[in-house]
């Protein structure tokens, strides 16, 4: 239950809840003690990590390959007619069963006030996958914007580490105003407003049935992407995040974060998404030995990848499985 | 000054900058979310503007004037796109904001000949914005043609057509029944040699089916296909030496936009009105 607070704190906003540390377990403080008693000087952890080699790409391999092979599976099944993956990814049809977004679902119902059958299923159907496969997963693993803005991301990062720019971070309870607005929109004016800007459906749209003018608004996002503000659209405004995070919040599927190896040095912090799910890798933060990091976490593996010490796992909660 | 006043001073100093920092962020985040808020609001311009009415697919929830409903409950999913069989279909782009994504018809380029005879589109509707309640093409309601250039009418002048109704590089297509019942082929593969131009009523969908049944075989066998008025007739325009006809537009005219597709004069002598519906003529 503290899990699922916890998650939808960090969604809309709020910085990760801070305990103090008469409340951390005792074998949380055993570890601490144990690491001040073996210090580790820096040449030893500069071995370490050399010995680990550079950061893996394997989950980030796997990553784009799937976001690239969902992606091309609705091109393919439009383009040579072979009816696997139809329509885009707002609302599809997956060998014939319904599917849809769950937050374009939201938009049209709050827009028309009306939910038909098809759509119905489509959404629960979705809901289901996403609980098991960990809400935001969406976002890192499907989301084609999410592969241009992480490229974005990349030149960004570059262009800060030169000097030539500055990073200009926004306050992250923004998005959840934006999430308001949204839904109020929809339902007030009876229009799908957001479905306007939404740089998801464009691009899904655009891949699919060809490139259209609405391309230019999404080549002006990634703009200020590289030049302002580092993933700006997904960390502060794009709702669908936060649709598909409250469904993660309840799903099995997650990242553990484990104490005992960590030198906090906060190497998965600098290259995370949403760092601020991260926070309790900060020395001092974590109360107990394991720790399950948040829904607005988009498992994207990157932290797992670049993790010199392997304290940051995949895990299937309940199952006991470790990937 | 002592180490204490020192350290306060600097304490200070930095939960000054820290505020200042603070202060900076709130104002852009304002800003940002007055932009993007501002720029998603444009998208209502267009709508509120009813200045994007267009031919919509069968089925589609609206009113000859109103599209609120329609474009509402559309997913912008282009699933009635991708089942269409001869690619009438096409989607909106940004510059008409909310309708972003939404389906609309090109008549002109490519109209709904409704060749799938089961109306594929709706079918493939996930939200409803394609109604259910039709069945059958005779149900649709898209908009009603109506003979805008009389002059260019080429039946008005008594003459004839021979050739390409759109000449070699038009790329719609149709549904020619004697040719190839499953696939509708090029325009531009089809000549034609007329007496009298009579494709706006040849080529109608209302009208072949019309035939089709007066001769006991309905499309698909199905009776339910047949449909109950005539959408269009030619009849003679009186005392005319060169034997003219005028092509007058019935109650059974849903305004799928065929005839205004083949129509051989540029721009077209018979086009849709997308803000009239036949139950309202």
């Amino acid at each position: 239950m503290s899990y699922i607070i916890e998650s939808l704190k960090q969604l809309f906003g709020s910085a990760p809840t801070r305990h103090s540390k008469e409340t951390m377990s005792v074998e949380v403080k055993e570890v601490h003690l144990h690491k001040r008693q073996n210090p580790m000087s820096k040449e030893v952890f500069a071995q370490l990590k050399e010995e680990h080699g550079p950061a893996s790409t394997k989950w980030r391999n796997r990553r784009w390959a799937t976001l690239i092979a969902i992606n091309l599976l609705f091109v393919v099944s439009y383009y040579f007619d072979v009816q696997i993956l139809e329509g885009a990814l707002t609302a599809s049809r997956f060998v014939g069963f319904h599917m849809a977004d769950l937050n374009s679902a939201l938009q049209v119902t709050l827009a028309f006030k009306h939910m038909v059958l098809n759509l119905v299923i489509g959404t629960v159907t979705v809901f289901i996958l996403w609980v098991l496969l960990g809400g935001r997963t969406f976002c890192s693993w499907v989301c084609p914007y999410h592969l241009l803005s992480e490229l974005a991301e990349k030149i960004h990062v570059k262009l800060v580490e030169k000097k030539l720019i500055k990073n200009h971070p926004f306050d992250r309870r923004v998005r959840s105003v934006f999430y308001v607005i949204f839904a109020l929109l929809a339902l007030v004016s009876g229009y799908t407003v957001f479905e306007t800007i939404s740089v998801t459906g464009i691009v899904s749209r655009a891949l699919i049935y060809g490139p259209g003018v609405a391309l230019v608004w999404v080549g002006l996002v990634l703009l200020f992407e590289v030049f302002y503000s580092r993933r700006a659209w997904c960390r502060y405004v794009c709702p669908i995040g936060i649709t598909y995070g409250v469904v993660g919040s309840v799903s099995p599927l997650r990242v553990k974060y484990n104490i005992k190896d960590c030198h906090h040095e906060g190497d998965c912090r600098a290259v995370c998404l949403v760092p601020h799910v991260l926070d309790v890798t900060i020395k001092g933060r974590a109360q107990d030995v394991d720790v399950d990091i948040s829904a607005d976490c988009t498992r994207c593996g990157m932290c797992i990848d670049i993790c010199p010490t392997d304290s940051l796992k995949f895990e299937l909660k309940g199952l006991g499985k470790h990937l | 000054m002592s180490d204490k006043t020192v350290g306060k001073v600097k304490k200070t100093k930095s939960a000054g900058r820290k505020r200042e920092q603070e202060r900076r962020q709130f104002l852009r985040t304002a800003a940002m979310a007055v932009g993007v808020t501002g720029f998603s609001l444009l998208g209502l311009v267009p709508a509120l503007r009813g200045d994007v009415l267009r031919l919509r697919p069968p089925g589609a929830l609206k009113t000859p004037h109103d599209e609120q409903e329609f474009l509402a409950s559309c997913i912008k999913c282009g699933q009635c796109v991708q089942v269409c069989p001869v690619e009438a279909i096409v989607l909106e782009d940004i510059m008409n904001g909310v309708g972003i994504g939404t389906p609309y018809i090109d008549a002109r380029e490519q109209a709904c000949d409704f060749s799938c005879d089961g109306l594929q589109c709706v079918l493939a509707c996930p939200t409803g914005a394609l109604t259910h309640d039709l069945n059958y093409p005779a149900d649709s309601r898209m908009g009603f043609a109506e003979l805008s250039r009389p002059k260019a009418c080429l039946a008005i002048q008594g003459e004839g057509f021979k050739g390409l109704a759109r000449g070699p590089d038009y790329k719609g297509k149709l549904r020619y029944d004697e040719i190839d019942r499953w696939n509708p082929i090029s325009v531009s593969e089809h000549p034609y040699d007329l007496e009298l131009c009579d494709l706006c009523v040849r080529q109608c969908p209302i009208e072949i089916r019309i035939a089709q049944c007066a001769e006991g075989k309905p499309p698909s066998g199905d009776q339910n296909q047949c449909p109950p008025q005539h959408a269009i007739a030619l009849e003679p325009v009186p005392d005319s030496p060169v034997g003219a006809m005028i092509p007058v537009i019935k109650e059974g005219c849903v305004g799928c936009g065929v005839c205004e597709m083949i129509c051989p004069p540029e721009p077209p002598a018979i086009v849709i009105n997308i803000e009239k519906f036949t139950d309202m003529a």
